[in-house]
């Protein structure tokens, strides 16, 4: 069941669950932190609309940049910003940023630890009818290597703005990772956010496997659990909202507590959100693994959940990883 | 303001030893460029001992003028010029590209305080100086920004990017010094990827242009005082510089861009540095 604990969206499961887009939960957040603190500043590269800046930009035209088609000005404008006072946010599609100005990011903006959030849209095959060029599924891998870097991938709108809102609270360099397309609401605005810890969202007794699932693909996790449940297969789903800094801890606890592991990520399986929690248990707990994602191939045009069914990604690709890793234990 | 020629002659004395600790840091260091660092010296002079509004023991101060140096490669001479400043001990130059050193084979801002930036990864100054210069706008203050770029660097998109968002936001607080010395590490910039005409690629992109002789202080220090009176653009001094300025052998010679002198040339160099120090202490006396 939907952990009594977080107060969770009761009608998450239901035909009509409420759907947005995490891309506006960021858009909100801007805004918010905007409203209480006139350091903060928004730069786009030419995606104002699409990467939801434009609340921003109308509120307050003196703090927001448009610097054009130009991401590695974007990466180097905000890292002079960044040490001068302000809060910088770059938005723009993750393939661009952190993708085309990785280098420029790396030595201006965390290496030069300047307070630059970055904000990667149109993230994960989500992405759908651009095309692969415009899917970024590599995002996480590469800025993950980045030492002294938060990386936040919020579940939903609503955890997007909180984990905006969160990014604006330290300084230092943030990636912030959103998609394009409306997907479930999972949490509420009484749904604590905790950037330290891993989430369990979906508790049962004597679970069997833990599934850890990041950004919107936690709602096919939480589908898959409850489905398997019925086949009286019992699961946790955890939420990696948070993963850099990794919550070892918790990791380590739910390999003791249920010995098997599925993580979930719209991402490629190289290097992502799998790849960390398999770093934690290969060191620490060494735990059976089933990792669900992109396994190491582009993918293409298409609707959302046509290529999450093609590319082996939904809710029975999660159900089938469980019962292959139970059987590993 | 005219300078005196008694304030020149003591600068031409500082960019003197500001070359003479080059030559040392980069024997002791076995590794780094020559030809770069003595080429901009006279530039680095001007700044720290003239031009810049700084406390070298507060380098945090707010109120002080930023000095980016994009081509972060040629960093001995900025090193030679703050240790002379009083920014650190003279002594500590030894320790350039060596373990636990604040002095960083590239400048790392977070090591030391007064750089800036980090830098070195080529075409990264410029957007970071037109972000310090928004900043500066926005919080209503009054420094300057002043961005120390190269030619090779002007082969980067991203300088190109930045020089645009300069001109759009005309940021007058911006003044950015090239140094034109027409080498890279391949060869003559006119022969690896031209970049002439240079001045009307800076007009063109609605900044304003100054031509100046780079190793002469008093036409640095005259251009960027007339740099500073410009109220509607940004503003670059295009500083055309002789490579390895001040010892023959490298002078001009592009072979010098990235490689130390050896035991034996270092003493050669600094055997001719000497030679003009005690010129201009003649002609300062006379």
């Amino acid at each position: 069941m939907l952990n009594p604990h977080l107060k969770l969206n009761e009608k998450v499961f239901d035909a009509d669950a409420e759907q947005k887009p995490t891309r506006d939960g960021f858009g909100k957040g801007i805004v918010a932190l905007g409203e209480k603190d006139e350091n903060v500043v928004v730069l786009t590269a030419d995606l104002s609309e699409s990467t939801r800046c434009d609340e921003f930009e109308k509120k307050f035209p003196e703090r927001f940049f448009d610097v054009g088609v130009a991401e590695q000005d974007m990466a180097t404008v905000a890292a002079g910003l960044g040490v001068s006072g302000k809060t910088a946010f770059i938005s723009s599609y993750a393939t661009f940023s952190p993708g085309r100005n990785w280098e420029p990011l790396r030595t201006t903006v965390v290496y030069n630890n300047s307070n630059v959030k970055i904000a990667g849209h149109h993230s994960g095959i989500m992405t759908g009818p651009d095309g692969a060029t415009h899917q970024a599924t590599e995002d996480i891998a590469i800025t993950r290597c980045w030492p002294d870097i938060q990386i936040l991938v919020p579940c939903d709108a609503i955890e997007a703005k909180k984990a905006t809102m969160y990014s604006g609270s330290f300084y230092g360099p943030a990636y912030l990772r959103f998609s394009r397309d409306k997907t479930p609401l999972i949490t509420t605005d009484e749904t604590p956010f905790d950037p330290k810890k891993i989430q369990t969202f979906w508790v049962t007794d004597a679970p069997v496997a833990t599934i850890f699932a990041t950004g919107y693909m936690l709602s096919y996790a939480l589908l898959a659990a409850k489905e398997l449940e019925e086949e009286n297969i019992h699961v946790l789903v955890a939420n990696v909202a948070v993963i850099k800094p990794i919550d070892e801890e918790t990791i380590q606890k739910l390999a003791k507590e249920t010995g098997a592991f599925v993580t979930v990520e719209d991402h490629q399986v190289m290097g992502g959100m799998g790849s960390a929690i398999a770093e934690v248990t290969a060191k620490h707990c060494p735990t059976p693994i089933e990792f669900i994602g992109l396994q190491d191939t582009f993918a293409e045009s298409g609707k959302p959940a046509e290529l999450i069914e093609k590319y082996h990604m939904g809710k029975s690709a999660i159900k089938e990883a469980v019962k292959k890793v139970v059987k590993r234990k | 303001m005219e300078l005196k020629q008694q304030h020149i002659f003591d600068l031409e004395l500082k960019a003197n030893s500001i070359r003479q600790e080059i030559i040392k840091t980069l024997l002791e260091a076995a590794s780094g460029h020559s030809a770069g660092p003595l080429g901009m010296a006279d530039i680095f002079a001007a700044f720290y001992f003239h031009i810049l509004t700084h406390d070298p023991k507060n380098p945090e101060w707010d109120k002080r003028d930023r000095l980016l140096l994009s081509n972060g490669h040629i960093c001995p001479v900025r090193y030679a010029a703050m240790a002379l400043a009083g920014y650190f001990p003279l002594e500590e130059l030894k320790t350039l590209r060596k373990i636990n050193s604040r002095l960083q084979g590239h400048p790392h801002r977070t090591a030391l305080g007064g750089l800036e930036t980090t830098s070195g990864p080529l075409g990264e100054g410029l957007g970071q100086a037109v972000g310090m210069a928004l900043a500066a706008k926005m919080n209503k203050e009054n420094h300057f920004i002043y961005c120390l770029t190269s030619d090779g660097e002007h082969q980067e998109g991203s300088t190109w990017e930045a020089a645009m968002m300069a001109g759009k936001y005309r940021l007058n607080n911006l003044i950015q010094v090239i140094d034109y010395n027409n080498i890279q590490i391949d060869g003559n910039v006119e022969d690896v990827m031209p970049l002439e005409p240079f001045k009307a690629k800076y007009d063109a992109f609605n900044w304003h242009t100054i031509e100046v002789d780079g190793n002469n202080i008093r036409a640095i220090i005259d251009a960027v005082e007339q740099a500073k009176s410009i109220h509607d653009k940004p503003i670059i001094l295009i500083a055309h510089t002789i490579p390895g300025k001040g010892v023959s052998f490298m002078e001009n010679n592009y072979t010098w861009h990235g490689k130390p002198p050896s035991a034996q040339e270092a003493e050669k160099a600094l055997e001719e540095l000497k030679i003009t120090e005690q010129k201009i202490k003649e002609e300062f006396h006379a």
